[in-house]
């Protein structure tokens, strides 16, 4: 269902030419795509791409200089307030306020949200433990480790309990048990049906979390499809990555029907191909011919990295589509 | 209503936060009381007639020196980009920062209206005029706080500095010490464009002086500068938020 009396839309995010300047500088470039409800859409780019700039308009921080962002059919220009209340951000450089408790940051950001005492406390003290935070929540956040702080930021953005959260850099920097917790959260999220905007210059996150990715460059939107559909043009960069019991020559496979390029890594050999059941047959029938044992093989597909890195090293046009 | 509502949630994190700050406490606490003290002591023939314009530098310094400096400690600390993505408006944000002021210099000069009242024995004469001039005063010297920080900057100390530049020289154009009557042609000239001159004017007549432009005319100008300096705000904060985020 479309939105047409701006109480419903089947998007929880809709973008339609939107454009930001910086004086001369074009910041985002008439970039259109939408995010469906319940969905982790992962917006990727290099540094200073648009990424964040993008974030900022569609969270109501920016006016954006042309075109449209609406959330759940609420306008962010128009109806600021309905489609804040919409949803829980985590900016990618901000602070809980450092004066403030753990615990009185949280009852800060729900009474902002409209919540009641009682269910603000109960929300903040379900939120703090389940962050690792409820033995701490009588300090000042100005006493707490960054990951700590990021782990307070997520629950202040989530005591709302809101349909839709943007993430911008959610784990940059983090320990890995604070990201990893992080990320166990979103996927939590996105499971009861929440909607996730996560940006990220990390590919391998955005590869394990996100069922859809727009790729932006120079503020101009690259490409917006699943991950998988994304790395199907580059079925070619598929590799077979093999060792055997004795040391081989790259040359002596790169004579393979179906290997393009054969490289030596370690003790072992990466062969480039676009159809690596036939060179794994070949590597059987080469090791039983030299009498030689295979000690470990592996498929390695084309990398959502490879697909960013050939997006954003030459900006070739829009390709893909979100709407 | 709902405004009012978040507003007061802002100004009660202000009022955590900022109460407690340094240069809050030396700009509107000890700044204020040591120019009370400085004018008060040593004469004792004019203390009744100093009481009003010591209440109005008080009030002047203390309202205004929180408001000042939370825009550029929130830019500072990266605490404003979450304001701005929940459900506050501009004004809501700013309204709340101006009660948090409003506040702290009414209860803090409440204390020289205690002592003009039992150490300078001045006497209350009319006091709706006093608590109008009073409070009024309160609310537009604790949006000429917020006003002055509209530029863009995350550093509290180039804030306070604009304020005390526009602040002090107002003292001495205001009838604080020096009637108006007497001051020269430019002087009265100052004088009639500052909002520290009918705030005076206000309290003077509240304690039983007598008033160079009336309370009618003080009230008026008040509340002139009061919704100028609102409206100002908002349109130059609406400006300025995002070159704060940007920076």
């Amino acid at each position: 269902m479309r939105n047409t009396g701006g109480h419903r839309s089947t998007y929880a995010i809709e973008v339609s030419v939107l454009t930001k300047r910086y004086g001369d500088l074009l910041a985002v470039d008439h970039i259109s795509f939408h995010v469906e409800e319940g969905e982790i859409f992962g917006f990727l780019g290099p540094n200073g791409a648009g990424k964040t700039t993008t974030q900022r308009v569609l969270t109501g921080v920016l006016p954006p200089t042309a075109g449209t962002a609406s959330i759940f059919g609420h306008d962010i220009q128009r109806q600021p307030m309905a489609a804040k209340s919409k949803m829980g951000v985590v900016p990618e450089v901000a602070n809980p306020y450092a004066d403030l408790t753990g615990w009185q940051n949280l009852m800060l950001a729900g009474e902002i949200y409209g919540m009641g005492r009682a269910s603000r406390h109960e929300r903040a003290e379900g939120l703090l433990r389940e962050f690792g935070l409820w033995e701490r929540r009588h300090q000042k956040s100005k006493a707490y480790s960054k990951g700590m702080k990021q782990r307070l930021l997520l629950a202040m953005a989530l005591i709302h309990e809101p349909p839709l959260l943007f993430l911008d850099e959610p784990t940059s920097g983090l320990d890995v048990e604070s990201a990893r917790l992080i990320r166990e959260r979103i996927r939590a999220l996105a499971s009861k049906g929440a909607t996730v905007f996560l940006t990220t210059h990390n590919i391998e996150e955005a590869n394990l979390l996100c069922e859809r990715v727009g790729i932006i460059c120079r503020g101009r939107l690259a490409a917006v499809d699943r991950p998988e559909a994304l790395k199907a043009p580059f079925a070619c960069s598929q590799s077979v990555l093999v060792a055997f019991d004795r040391p081989v020559a790259a040359a002596d496979l790169s004579g393979m029907t179906q290997v393009s390029r054969a490289e030596k890594e370690g003790d072992k050999l990466r062969l480039y191909t676009c159809a690596p059941g036939a060179v794994v047959r070949d590597l059987a029938d080469y090791s039983r011919k030299h009498n030689m044992e295979i000690v470990s093989l592996n498929i390695v597909g084309p990398s959502l990295e490879e697909v960013f890195v050939a997006l954003t090293s030459d900006q070739p046009a829009s390709r893909g589509g979100g709407l | 209503m709902r405004s009012v509502r978040l507003a007061w949630v802002i100004a009660k994190k202000d009022m955590h936060i900022y109460y407690v700050k340094g240069p809050v406490l030396i700009f509107g606490v000890l700044f204020p009381a040591s120019l009370f003290l400085a004018f008060a002591i040593g004469r004792p023939g004019h203390s009744a007639n100093l009481a009003p314009g010591l209440i109005a530098i008080t009030l002047f310094f203390t309202t205004s020196s929180i408001s000042p400096a939370i825009p550029p400690w929130e830019t500072q600390a990266r605490t404003l980009e979450r304001l701005l993505c929940a459900p506050l408006s501009v004004p809501t944000i700013l309204g709340g920062d101006v009660l948090a002021s409003f506040l702290f210099g009414g209860v803090l000069s409440l204390v020289p209206v205690g002592l003009a009242a039992l150490a300078l024995g001045a006497s209350v004469a009319h006091p709706a005029v006093l608590a109008a001039g009073f409070f009024l005063s309160a609310l537009c010297f604790a949006i000429l706080g917020i006003l002055l920080a509209s530029p863009p900057t995350d550093k509290p100390s180039e804030i306070m500095m604009l304020s005390n530049l526009v602040r002090l020289p107002l003292i001495f154009f205001s009838g604080v010490f020096l009637p108006i009557e007497e001051m020269p042609a430019w002087g009265q000239w100052v004088a009639a464009v500052s909002p520290l001159t009918y705030c005076t004017e206000l309290l003077r007549h509240g304690l039983g002086g007598v008033t160079h432009y009336g309370t009618g005319v003080s009230l008026l100008a008040l509340a002139g500068f009061t919704t100028f300096f609102w409206i100002a705000s908002v349109r130059l904060h609406r400006r300025s938020m995002s070159r704060r985020i940007s920076a």
